[in-house]
């Protein structure tokens, strides 16, 4: 019986190591370890042996159907890891092949543009104020001390609903100023952004409808040091650490004094390029200290309260900002290009 | 406006080169939009004189010159040209010179004879015959036979030797500063911005000739649209050109001469920024200049020689039967100075500036003189102005100046003076100046400042106020010298509204699914609206109209976004996009009892491709309305809006609110914008999505006990609608069912005539037990019991 049992042992080592797939395996542990398997068989003689036998052979058996049933493991898991590896080698994909398209929408460029400019300001205390675009004319000139006689409230300039010119489309969002001086309690941060409307025909520069952000602080002891030092403060955030920013006199009925500012240019640093039409600098505003007359009309005594306001084209701002070259294209909405932004 | 640097160095010697002259002067508040050197388009062209001409032995017409340029040997040129002769001096373009207009000389042979470059007419220099008037037009320039040009050197430079040389800057002037539209007003600013003198010259008018008072007579009816009238006259004048000193400067301010007497005129308004106008005493019919309204329905031809129709609204100048000029924006044609004018008036006036505008604007004419007078003159320049042109033509030997002024003055106007506040000013700039600084800088430009009174000089007509003395101050302080301050005072919480918020969130959402954000114009066209079928009753064509409009197409203000966005779909179709995906919070206009208008913003989605269906869009939408965590969403069919396909269209609702519209565009519109793909488009107001948000989140329990699903699928009429059903099967439930999911809809033709199948997936669950089969069973019982009822739906 010890020759059975080392046999049975050696064939079933040996047939184990050639088993290629789970079936043959199962037929191979019905066939040593079953129940009418070749190990059964033999411990069915068991009775025929001695006493002193009997426990020699029985461990001896147990030993050999331990070592199978080992055999047996080690083999399955070969086996699925030889199938595993077999079925992954198959699934394997081309993963140059484009992915499924989760389409995902842009912003347009000039509310990129005037997110940023939105995002600084808030940072610093300002309002977001919103506005009418249907306007009086009051708002939109004679309190911001552009009289009667004021060219831009020609109707050649300025859009309007009745004969007399008293309610209009903004042409500028300054209207923001009063309404903030009549609405808002002092002191006043606000930055009013919107659409304005000019009565000039479509071509690469111009639109009758564009946009405009209109900033304005009012305070105690507020200096036009302080519009430069807020204003080139923004710039630097907007374009950069170390941005230079330089400011023109100018002219706005609403301020006094009036400036225009400046930034130098990204692209030549000064030197003078075609970005800049060779002057070193790109005109990016205008500002001023608010006029003491519009202060009063708004019944903000001018002894005691100063403060400074700057307007600014969103449009050309954006245009700048992703070196758009014709106006057209912010309003044409070619999904080619909003999809660039 | 144009300076001639010549010029202005008359009045201030300024030896700065263009560049810093340009900046400077900018940054001290007068613009400069772009410096020119003439003649910079001409380089290597030289005077030469013709020592030897000879016939060319294979032409007829052209001629060998041998040329001495001022160097070691003459050049050979060949020309065509039949004028020259030995001796003359004429201008050279050598080998390798360049010409106005990008031309390149350069030797060759002409019918095999060497040619080592180009004699030229002043045409090829880029002249006109009216800057040079002695000049033969048909041929070579023969400088030597010009007695205006002296001082002539062989070899010289050829701008040089004509005086094509000159250097011209060009401001852009603020309209508060009509002064600076004039040599003297821009040399003030120099002269401040530089720190040198200003020289002013008082004019000086020998006069002699009598009788000024019995030859003319003026009167001013129109009192208030001519403050002042200023007249002098000249007779026996010679008409002539102008010497050629002048004809360069006039050249040099983008003025093209014309003869002695009009070049006085146009010399005066650069030179002191004060228009002028001269007419021809024969044509002053009864000796009477009368400043008046014109009359409704009145003609005059203009200079320039266009018939003008005229209404009481403008001012004309005229004499006892006619008009004969339009008042500060041209003259008329029947008093023109022509060459045989032997007397002449001079006019030097004050007119309305908002006048002169409002006629210039109504007529088309927007001239040198209108534009000047437009802003707002100084009464004072007149009377020196008119001198000046007086004193001119006795330089240049025009004519014989009468003595005496006629001089109407409707308006006296007294000096402004305002205080000097230094410490204000000081506040306002964030600066610490002293006070003489200041007076110093007022001083120097013009103001005369007594104690702390300060009176302004009468061609400052935009001060008035301490603020502006603030400016003068800190313009030639230097806005750059200002200090950069950050802002103190009281800190403000800044931010955004709740509005404002949501705005943001909803473009965020849009984006995410894939829409792309565009900008539509707020006014459209009237026939938008018959485009997208509105009802001709409908309150929507209520549109606020624009009064002067640009064009049809911008003429009214929106009631609906639809339209914009259709034209944006439109447009990216026809740019043969495969698919726009598009949504726009855009306003809508309403107008109100006062006039103004409500501007409610409307938040419209639009989208075509090939992919997509009404579903799509719903998905979208209601993806929205779970961002605002709207809750009790309906969607309502709507077969009542023309715009929508009947049958594919729906009210959003949201706890009984209307949201908006949503549904794919009727195919005749999409026919009216020449679309033949299927449209989808949303409408949902801004309002009402605000109002719609649902309250905060508040953390739920998630479940303990596991859900039972069952699958349904129940026969009905193909009319009854999924909403209904769903309706019915969460209405007949006992509190198990949590969820109700469509998964199928079957029209197959096994069914019964007009009968579909519907398919749910119901999620059952109790939250303090684990359900038993027979409570789900119970519960989908109920269920089909009450779709029975209800829809007659048979269990398949």
């Amino acid at each position: 019986m010890k020759e059975q049992l080392e046999k049975i042992k050696q064939e079933a080592l040996a047939a184990l190591a050639d088993t290629q797939d789970a079936a043959e395996l199962d037929s191979l542990r019905v066939k040593y370890l079953g129940k009418k398997g070749e190990l059964t068989a033999v411990l069915k003689q068991m009775g025929k042996l001695s006493a002193e036998e009997r426990p020699v052979i029985g461990q001896m058996a147990n030993d050999v159907r331990e070592l199978i049933t080992a055999e047996l493991e080690a083999r399955k898991a070969k086996i699925e890891e030889i199938m595993l590896e077999a079925r992954l080698k198959e699934e394997a994909l081309d993963v140059t092949i484009p992915g499924s398209e989760k389409k995902l929408g842009h912003q347009h460029p000039m509310y990129i543009a005037l997110e940023e400019i939105k995002e600084i300001f808030v940072g610093m205390g300002f309002t977001i104020l919103d506005g009418p675009e249907v306007e009086l004319a009051y708002y939109n000139f004679d309190r911001l001390n552009a009289e009667e006689g004021h060219p831009s409230r020609d109707w050649s300039d300025t859009f309007y609903f009745d004969k007399d010119s008293r309610v209009m489309l903004r042409s500028q969002t300054s209207p923001m100023q009063v309404h903030a001086m009549e609405t808002k309690p002092l002191p006043i941060r606000i930055l009013a952004p919107g659409r304005v409307y000019r009565k000039d025909e479509v071509d690469a520069t111009h639109s009758p409808m564009f946009h405009q952000v209109e900033g304005m602080v009012i305070d105690k002891n507020i200096t036009m040091a302080d519009l430069k030092g807020t204003l080139s403060a923004v710039m630097e955030q907007l374009y950069g650490e170390g941005t230079k920013t330089r400011f023109r006199p100018h002219h706005f009925p609403f301020t006094e004094p009036s400036c225009e500012m400046d930034v130098q240019c990204h692209k030549c640093g000064g030197v003078g390029c075609p970005t800049c039409k060779g002057e070193g600098w790109i005109e990016i505003l205008g500002a001023g200290m608010i006029h003491p007359k519009v202060l009063e009309m708004s019944g903000i005594d001018s002894e005691e309260y100063s403060g400074w306001a700057f307007g600014m084209g969103l449009e050309r701002m954006a245009m700048r900002r992703f070196k758009i070259s014709d106006l057209r294209l912010i309003f044409e909405n070619d999904v080619r290009f909003l999809e660039q932004f | 406006m144009l300076l001639s640097r010549r010029w202005l160095n008359e009045f201030v010697s300024v030896d700065a080169n263009d560049h810093d002259f340009s900046e400077d002067m900018t940054l001290s508040g007068s613009k400069v939009e772009v410096t020119e050197v003439e003649g910079s388009d001409i380089s290597n062209v030289v005077v030469g004189r013709v020592v030897e001409i000879v016939r060319h032995e294979n032409s007829d017409h052209m001629w060998i010159c041998q040329v001495d340029v001022g160097e070691a040997a003459p050049v050979q040129i060949v020309t065509g040209a039949q004028n020259v002769k030995q001796g003359d001096l004429v201008p050279v373009a050598k080998d390798g010179s360049t010409l106005p207009g990008g031309v390149e000389i350069k030797a060759g042979e002409l019918r095999g004879v060497l040619s080592n470059g180009m004699l030229c007419s002043f045409k090829e220099l880029g002249l006109e015959n009216r800057d040079f008037p002695a000049a033969y037009e048909d041929g070579i320039w023969i400088l030597s036979d010009d007695a205006e040009l002296t001082g002539l050197e062989v070899g010289q430079d050829i701008r040089e030797a004509v005086g094509l040389n000159d250097h011209v800057v060009e401001f852009e002037i603020t309209p508060n500063r009509p002064d600076c539209l004039s040599v003297i007003g821009l040399a003030r600013e120099a002269a401040v911005t530089y720190g040198k003198e200003l020289k002013l010259h008082e004019p000086v008018v020998k006069g002699g000739g009598d009788g000024l008072f019995d030859l003319l007579d003026v009167e001013t009816p129109a009192t208030d649209l001519c403050p002042r009238y200023t007249a002098r006259m000249v007779r026996n004048v010679k008409i002539g050109p102008s010497p050629k000193w002048m004809r360069e400067r006039l050249r040099a301010s983008g003025v093209r001469p014309i003869n002695n007497i009009v070049d006085i005129t146009n010399y005066v308004m650069l030179e002191y920024g004060q228009p002028m106008h001269a007419f021809d005493y024969r044509y002053v019919k009864g000796g009477k200049i009368i400043v008046r309204r014109a009359e409704d329905g009145e003609t005059l031809t203009t200079l320039d020689g266009n018939v003008r129709n005229l209404n009481s609204s403008m001012l004309v100048i005229a004499d006892e039967t006619r008009a004969v000029g339009l008042a500060g924006i041209m003259g008329g044609e029947n008093s023109e100075i022509v060459e045989d004018t032997v007397d002449v008036v001079f006019e030097s006036a004050n007119f309305n500036g908002t006048c002169i505008r409002r006629a210039a604007l109504a007529l088309g004419m927007r001239t040198e003189a209108s534009a000047k007078f437009e802003k707002g003159l100084d009464i004072l320049n007149t009377l020196p102005a008119v001198n000046r042109a007086c004193e001119l033509v006795e330089m240049l030997g025009a004519g014989e100046v009468l003595d005496g002024v006629i001089d109407i003055l409707n308006y006296v106007p007294n000096p402004k003076t305002l205080k000097l506040r230094p410490e204000k000013i000081n506040a306002l700039l964030g600066t610490n100046l002293e006070t003489a600084e200041m007076v110093r800088i007022l001083t120097e430009l013009g103001f005369t400042v007594e104690g702390d009174d300060v009176t302004v000089p009468s061609w400052r007509g935009d001060v008035e106020h301490y603020s502006d003395l603030a400016e003068e101050v800190a313009r030639f302080f230097g806005y750059n010298n200002i200090p950069t301050t950050a802002m103190m005072g009281v800190t403000t919480q800044g931010g955004y509204s709740k509005e404002q918020l949501l705005e943001r969130n909803l473009g965020t959402v849009c984006r995410s699914m894939g829409f792309d954000e565009i900008i539509t114009y707020s006014f459209i066209s009237p026939t938008y609206y018959d485009k997208i079928r509105m009802p001709e009753d409908s309150p929507l064509r209520k549109s606020m109209k624009i009064m002067n409009p640009l064009g049809e197409d911008t003429s009214i203000m929106r009631t609906t976004v639809l339209p914009s966005m259709l034209e944006i779909l439109t447009r990216n179709y026809n740019f043969r996009n495969k698919s726009a995906y598009l949504y726009e919070l855009g306003r809508t206009y309403f107008e109100r009892e006062d006039g103004l208008a409500d501007e409610p913003k409307v938040l419209s989605l639009g989208m075509y491709g090939p992919a997509e269906s009404f579903f799509t869009l719903k998905g979208a939408v209601e993806t929205i309305l779970e961002s605002i965590r709207a809750e009790k969403v309906t969607f309502v069919a709507e077969t009542g809006n023309p715009s929508y396909h009947p049958g594919r269209c729906a009210k959003i609702y949201v706890n009984g609110a209307e949201i908006g519209v949503l549904g794919q565009i009727h195919p005749l519109v999409a026919g009216n914008y020449g679309v033949d793909t299927e449209l989808y488009c949303a409408e949902l107001s801004f309002d009402a999505l605000f109002a719609a948000r649902g309250a905060d989140p508040e953390y739920q329990p998630l479940p303990k006990f596991p859900a039972v699903t069952r699958d349904i699928a129940v026969l009905v009429d193909t009319t009854v609608t999924v909403g209904a059903l769903e309706g019915c099967i969460l209405g007949a439930a006992k509190g198990l069912l949590k969820e109700v999911k469509l998964f199928d809809i079957y029209n197959g033709a096994n069914l019964p005539e007009g009968k579909k199948s519907v398919a749910f997936n119901l999620v059952l669950r109790a939250d303090d037990r684990s359900l038993t089969a027979q409570e789900a069973d119970d519960e989908v019982k109920a269920v089909l019991e009450a779709l029975e009822t209800e829809f007659g739906a048979a269990l398949r």
